[in-house]
């Protein structure tokens, strides 16, 4: 059963059409794959599903649980379960780990240690500290996705959560990206990585704003590696060359 | 005794009274109500019309062991309550104070505090100014200082607002700083309603490698106005100044600015970084795709920013 349905999802910008008629389906518990080439639109799908500001105006619809959420605020959109972590998490001055990972408990304010330990992040050493720029980028990116964790989710979407994660932490993201399926949440991660991207039951090959392939993970990496990678037309696809 | 009660359970202190380890003065208008030392510290006290004369002086090489505890506050009605503070602490003295400022009365108040801190030579004084006020805005305060930081001395102040609103706050400390010496001086200060903040933080480093940092953290809600002049001047080789300033508008209120960098040796360095604005929108997103409602998300950063 479906999840999340998008249904001719467009989205324009100053001019600039960024989403093109996207319509596909997540069901409930499976992970997710969208790549394509930088500017294709998957950050942008990604803040049009959570309805970031300039991110709302969308034609088409976006049904989750069965409802439109269309005109729902993130604040709206995230009580229902929808997250999103980001490729550059924000910095927050004085503002210590603890206090960080309770706002994503809701009323419930448990599970921030656990959250923690399932990034690899000692809570000892950790939740004292204050999410600023004394943090590493991997670490801060740990810490956005214990966040994730500590509200658990329906549907998470995450955004290269490899990025400028070391080797030896990269482990303990995949193991997070594990433990939020076990939990039953949806994962749709935006990823250029491989190994993520067989990860997935399915994924979505983006380019120029438009839903160029679905496939299982590992056939669409094989698809991205042979075809965009070496396209000389990215983000400008010649309409029927690569269609579905 | 009410008076001394009151003071204590505001500022939560129980426990300071009545322990031989630690030097306290309490203060109600121009009323000392207790005053205790401790070994190493001699406290001299004169009481005046409109306020009182406090003389601490720390002897040299001694180390207050706990943390002194000043409270001053004006419980009853009075147009003003003037603090004479002179602190000296000899060569080598350590001492910690925690001073709490507590105006809650709904009529206005007026707090002035003169300072003059003297630290010799490779002393450490420590001060933790933690103000409640009243909750209409009718508070007025003026923590007035001039600091000397002698030879390898070290000198740090922590102005916070920990209850009520601020009315107004006029901070003005004038930091002279000699050779190898530190200077730390924080102020966070959330306003709202028609309040007024304002806050001039010297540093003049005028000994080889003396060095300062100045930070504020202000928040300025619905139609409060903020100022902050942070001013270091740079005399001698390595000396080492920087200035830090955030200030995080709301509402109609103004906030501004004024990092003033003066450097008069080559061999001297001063940085300054401001940033004066609204919420930054990443993290009211980040916040609220976690389930927090804007309200809720913007009264967390600033929590972050103030603390």
């Amino acid at each position: 059963m479906a999840i999340l349905s998008i249904k001719n999802l467009n989205l324009e910008k100053a001019g600039k059409r960024l989403l093109d008629g996207i319509s596909l389906e997540l069901e409930a518990g499976k992970t997710y794959a969208l790549v394509g080439p930088n500017g294709a639109g998957k950050s942008t799908l990604a803040y049009a599903l959570m309805g970031l500001d300039g991110y709302r105006e969308i034609g088409g619809d976006i049904i989750f649980g069965g409802k439109s959420i269309r005109k729902k605020t993130v604040s709206q959109r995230a009580k229902l379960g929808i997250t999103l972590a980001w490729q550059e998490p924000a910095r927050f001055q004085g503002l210590k780990v603890e206090d960080f990972l309770l706002a994503s408990c809701g009323a419930r304010g448990e599970g921030i240690v656990e959250a923690l330990e399932r990034v690899g992040l000692d809570p000892k050493r950790y939740l004292s500290r204050a999410v600023d720029k004394s943090l590493s980028g991997g670490e801060r990116k740990r810490i956005e996705l214990a966040s994730v964790i500590a509200m658990k989710p329906k549907l998470v979407i995450l955004d290269e959560p490899d990025s400028g994660v070391d080797v030896q932490a990269i482990g303990k993201v995949f193991e997070a990206m594990d433990y939020l399926r076990s939990i039953g949440a949806t994962i749709l991660v935006i990823t250029h990585n491989m190994r993520v991207l067989k990860k997935a039951d399915r994924a979505f090959l983006l380019c120029d704003g438009k839903l160029i392939d679905e496939s299982k993970g590992g056939d669409v990496a094989e698809y991205f590696k042979e075809r965009c990678l070496k396209c000389p037309r990215k983000n400008n696809p010649i309409k029927g060359e690569a269609g579905i | 005794m009410k008076e001394i009660n009151e003071l204590m359970n505001r500022a939560k202190l129980e426990g300071v009274l009545g322990d031989p380890e630690t030097a306290s003065l309490f203060i109600d208008n121009n009323k000392v109500l207790s005053s205790s030392g401790v070994e190493g510290l001699v406290l001299n006290l004169k009481e005046r019309k409109d306020g009182v004369d406090v003389f601490v002086r720390v002897l040299p090489g001694a180390v207050i062991g706990k943390p002194v505890h000043f409270c001053f506050g004006i419980l009853h009605k009075s147009k003003v309550q003037k603090i004479n503070m002179n602190i000296t602490l000899e060569k080598g003295a350590v001492m910690n104070v925690f001073s709490h400022c507590i105006f809650p009365r709904k009529d206005p108040s007026r707090h002035l505090m003169q300072g003059k801190i003297v630290l010799k030579d490779g002393s450490t004084f420590r001060y933790f100014e933690k103000h409640i006020h009243s909750e209409e805005g009718t508070s007025k305060v003026y923590p007035h200082a001039v600091v000397k930081v002698g030879k390898g001395a070290r000198f740090l102040s922590d102005f916070e607002l920990i209850g009520g609103r601020v009315g107004l706050v006029d901070i003005d400390y004038d930091m002279r700083c000699e050779a190898d010496s530190s200077s730390d001086f924080i102020s966070k200060i959330g306003g709202r309603g028609r309040d007024v903040i304002n806050v001039r933080e010297t540093a003049t480093l005028s000994g080889e490698n003396a060095k300062a940092v100045l930070r504020s953290r202000i928040a300025a809600r619905d139609e409060t106005r903020a100022e902050v002049v942070n001013k270091i001047i740079a005399k001698a080789a390595g000396a080492f100044g920087h200035v830090d300033c955030t200030e995080i508008l709301q509402g109609n209120g103004k906030v501004k600015a004024y990092p003033e960098v003066e450097v008069l040796h080559p061999l001297a360095r001063v940085t300054h970084e401001a940033n004066l604005g609204g919420v930054d929108n990443r993290q009211l997103e980040t916040l609220m795709a976690r389930g927090l409602s804007k309200t809720e998300a913007e009264d967390l950063i600033i929590k972050g920013i103030l603390s």
